[in-house]
């Protein structure tokens, strides 16, 4: 029997139920699916700080929005199109962002009079039931039940089999958007490869869940997002930690040196600990540290001696390591620095977005202590990125710091796998036999400032290196006071000097002609974009410029920021970046800002850039 | 690693460096690099083989006068940096040199979480119960009631007893020795070298600016014979010139007048014996009996945090890393758009 379907370009899912739901595990799989099927996507997943919180309630809810089209998908989405709950907390927490006439797929089992009690909602406020989601289109069904049943056949235990109700649901919408369910499949019976029974039932409540929703003829329709038209290649789905873990890995591969990894967990960057342990073959050395101190100062003992000493960690981490920051200047050893920033300040909220550390990237540590500061733009954009940051830490001999945020972090999108071939090569300034009869002076310098470094072991070149100020070339402790300017004024050119690798900035949209210009860095590159692409259809001749090389910037910013009269200056914080640009180009802006721990919506950006000029 | 001694002819002077030595005139830290300038020539490895990583303090400034590879780093954080060259570079000869504030009180952490991994490297600590570089405030190992600069009228805090912290966290090699006795000093580090594991090492120093004599109860010509013991494996516990020693009722410690009827039941020391090296550790805690110095405490058997994590990687490394990372890009759920 075939169903009428309806084409659409785009459609937002939000997959929300219990922390205990398997939500996170679902949308990804959706999100894979749907991936593999061609549509470009972005995800955005949205979970509690807790492992567990109080089952049923409002601050146990998890979600997992995912945004799928027929063209480029650049933000996850400000409304949803389909809101899948499968309690009444999920729903009363999502509802405000679905979209008018949008799609319900609840759950009744999570409506029941205990659910409601845990969502504070009185019973006879039923959402389900009073009439309130008139304006939707509300698919409810006992989940819970039907699942439980198509999987009655193995007899599992009440709770084991309860817990195949996310496969259920995830056929009802695999049906609903006419996917294949057969990845999934593959998913299961290697996840669960030790527990057949578990995977058989899983798989039944997968498939329950398709044929339902074809057979009770529960939906009016199917939708059809057709493929949007990548370019040729092999793609895979990537998020920001995964990303960042292979960047490292492929500049050691480029570098020849091996990685260090000291590291501390915190979220949201301990999965790049966890991606790193895994690749051992290749010479990945990871270290759990007792604390995020001597995660760094493990590192900086690594690059001493030769290797690619990297720290990743959190705000809260950074916090922490800055004297160990400090050091690495003032050695002038390679080390990167990865911040994987959440909501603070103190503890914050550190399962949410934010990009409030740049500031403290900058300038947080004692002394004039200049650092590199990158940022990646998206998801995919962390491969290239933390490359980048070991380029530069190599080649200049310097600490940089790499900033990534929770959402890119989770967020996941298609990427055209760009393999070793294409990355630049990377000249590390480590040597190990001595060059000449002279005396190997430990701060004597390149053309670029960079100084090489005698590895321990190497004859010839002993010498000692420490936090004290320093005289040029001879490394000697100096207390001089010219020596001690020149030295804070040499350590800032060099940083300066970096820029001279970069690639030239250019605008992601639009041009000097432009009239109004914004400025973004970091993650909100795809909410940015999309604003500014909608704008631009509407009529406003407005450009975007995006910053992923913070410090040094790029040599060519200025030209590309003084000609404009309005600027924009927009960031998940209460305005950093924007004193930056005040600084140091003398221009003023204004700012939009949000510190929600959410990412922008494009719509949001509109709203204020339209606000402010008319 | 083990290393073959090689044919390395290198002498104290080579070990020195062109830097003016700044600790004060009569400084205890002098004896110490003196000592370690006579002991790592006899060790047989080229001087780049070791490095030499400090903190902060009067002590940390050591690395700048040895002529090896050395690295005055950050307060407490020097542990966790040797950790990391370490590891990265077993063969390296790697030696933390840390004080009582250092090591103890702002990179306490940082010991003994570095003596529970157990890499193969040597920790010294300069002990002189006070902080020298900030001019005199109490430390972590200063004695109840102590009258500094930051407590004019007595400290409040307990001391640590460093043999003890290093035992409890583990430590397998634990010793003590002391400035005035270069022999003993070589003797020890030697001995730390040789230690396939995280050596531990209090040296008694004296401060003669901030808290001279701390040490002169225990260590003075008058003092040394009955407040000090000196321990050797297989030998009785004897002090006083040999007309005190000590026996163990139990697990009790008791000091007796040696005699021909009790010559055979004196504790004989034991290296290898954990309970005992504690209890050797708490003579710390009672005024009456001799501080012991020594190696108080040996084992050879735990695994080394820098062999096993190399030996991991070793054992799964890939040849061709460039062509096995781009089929890691490509495995698991990638897809071809045509």
């Amino acid at each position: 029997m075939s169903f009428p379907k309806t084409s659409v370009r785009d459609v937002v899912i939000k997959f929300a139920g219990d922390s205990g739901d398997g939500m996170q595990l679902t949308g990804t799989q959706f999100a894979e699916t749907t991936a593999i099927f061609g549509n470009d996507i972005t995800t955005f997943p949205d979970f509690p700080a807790e492992i567990r919180a109080p089952i049923g309630t409002v601050p146990g809810v998890s979600g997992f929005q995912i945004h799928f089209g027929n063209h480029d998908v650049l933000t996850p989405g400000d409304q949803y199109d389909v809101l899948v709950a499968l309690n009444a907390a999920a729903l009363i927490t999502n509802l405000k962002s679905l979209k008018p006439n949008g799609i319900i797929i609840a759950n009744t089992a999570g409506f029941d009079s205990k659910n409601l009690r845990l969502a504070k909602i009185e019973e006879e406020d039923n959402p389900l039931l009073n009439g309130s989601l008139e304006a939707y289109r509300v698919y409810s069904e006992d989940i819970t039940k039907l699942s439980k049943t198509a999987v009655e056949e193995f007899g599992l235990s009440n709770k084991d089999a309860e817990r195949c109700k996310n496969m259920f649901v995830l056929g009802m919408v695999y049906w609903l958007f006419d996917r294949d369910i057969e990845h999934t499949i593959t998913f299961i019976n290697k996840r669960f490869a030790k527990h057949p029974i578990i995977a058989q039932s899983n798989i039944k409540a997968l498939q329950s869940g398709y044929h339902y929703s074809e057979t009770a003829e529960l939906f009016s329709s199917q939708f059809e997002v057709a493929a949007s038209n990548h370019p040729q290649g092999t793609y895979r789905s990537i998020n920001g930690n995964q990303a960042t873990a292979l960047g490292l890995m492929a500049a050691s591969i480029k570098s020849k040196l091996p990685i260090f990894l000291g590291s501390y967990p915190i979220t949201p960057a301990s999965d790049i600990l966890h991606e790193l342990s895994k690749h051992k073959g290749f010479d990945v050395m990871t270290f759990q540290a007792e604390d995020e101190i001597a995660g760094i100062c493990a590192a900086i003992g690594a690059s001493y001696a030769g290797k690619i000493g990297v720290t990743t960690s959190s705000g809260p981490g950074i916090a922490l390591k800055s004297e160990s920051i400090g050091l690495a200047t003032m050695l002038e050893l390679p080390l990167v620095i990865c911040n994987i920033q959440r909501g603070g300040p103190s503890t914050g909220l550190p399962t949410k977005t934010e990009q409030s550390d740049l500031l403290q990237a900058l300038y947080g540590r004692n002394g004039e202590c200049p650092l590199v500061v990158i940022a990646a733009s998206t998801p995919a954009d962390c491969y290239e990125m933390s490359f980048m940051a070991v380029k530069i830490a190599l080649e200049f001999a310097v600490p940089v710091m790499f900033l990534s945020d929770g959402y890119l972090a989770n967020g996941a999108q298609p990427w055209l796998i760009n393999d070793l071939d294409t990355l630049p090569n990377i000249q590390p300034k480590f040597i190990h036999t001595k060059p000449d009869d002279n005396p190997y002076q430990p701060y004597s310098r390149n053309e670029d400032l960079s100084r090489m470094h005698a590895v321990p072991g190497s004859k010839g070149m002993t010498h000692r290196i420490g936090g004290l100020e320093k005289e040029n070339i001879t490394g000697n402790i100096s207390y001089e006071a010219a020596n001690h300017e020149f030295m804070v004024k040499l350590r800032a050119q060099k940083v300066e000097n970096v820029k001279f690798i970069l690639p030239k900035q250019s605008y992601e949209l639009g041009d000097s002609d432009s009239e109004i210009l914004i400025i973004g860095w970091g993650s909100t590159h795809g909410s940015i974009y999309s604003a500014v692409e909608e704008l631009r259809n509407e009529g406003l001749n407005i450009a975007h410029l995006h910053l992923k090389f913070i410090n040094p910037m790029p040599e060519n910013i200025g030209d590309l920021i003084q000609s404009f009269d309005k600027i924009f200056v927009a960031e998940l914080n209460n305005g950093q970046l924007i004193k930056l640009i005040r600084d140091r180009f003398l221009k003023d802006a204004i700012g939009i800002n949000k510190i929600q721990g959410q990412p922008f919506q494009i719509q949001e950006i509109k709203d204020t850039i339209k606000s402010q000029i008319s | 690693m083990e290393h073959q001694e090689q044919n390395i002819i290198l002498t104290s002077k080579d070990l020195e460096t062109n830097q003016e030595v700044r600790w004060c005139p009569g400084c205890g830290d002098y004896a110490i690099l003196k000592s370690l300038q006579k002991t790592l020539p006899e060790l047989g490895r080229p001087k780049e083989d070791f490095v030499f990583i400090s903190g902060i303090g009067c002590s940390s400034r050591l690395p700048y006068y040895l002529d090896t590879y050395g690295m005055h780093s950050i307060h407490g954080r020097a542990p966790a940096i040797a950790i990391g060259v370490k590891a990265s570079n077993p063969d390296l000869s790697v030696w933390v040199i840390t004080g009582d504030g250092d090591a103890l009180s702002i990179g306490g952490n940082h010991l003994i979480h570095a003596l529970r991994r157990n890499p193969d490297i040597n920790i010294l600590l300069f002990n002189n119960q006070i902080y020298g570089l900030t001019k005199g405030q109490y430390s972590p190992t200063s004695e109840q009631g102590k009258i500094t600069k930051s407590s004019p009228i007595g400290t409040v805090d307990l001391p640590f007893n460093p043999l003890a912290l290093a035992l409890g966290a583990n430590g397998t090699f634990v010793a003590r020795t002391l400035d005035r006795d270069p022999k003993h000093q070589q003797m020890i580090y030697k001995r730390a070298y040789h230690h396939k594991g995280a050596s531990f090492v209090e040296i008694y120093q004296n401060c003669n600016v901030f808290n001279d004599g701390a040490f002169e109860q225990i260590i003075s010509k008058e003092n040394k014979a009955d407040h000090s013991i000196f321990l050797e494996h297989g030998k009785p516990l004897l002090f006083n010139n040999g007309l005190n020693g000590v026996i163990l009722d139990g697990l009790m410690p008791k000091i007796i007048e040696v005699d021909e009827s009790n010559m055979d039941q004196l504790w004989i020391h034991d290296e290898t014996d954990s309970t005992k090296a504690y209890i050797l550790s708490r003579f710390f805690d009672s005024p009456s009996f001799p501080r012991p110095f020594g190696v108080i405490y040996v084992n050879e058997t735990k695994s080394c945090f820098d062999e096993s994590i190399n030996t991991q990687i070793n054992e799964h490394r890939i040849e061709d890393k460039v062509s096995a990372f781009n089929k890691l890009l490509k495995s698991g759920n990638s897809w071809e758009v045509i």
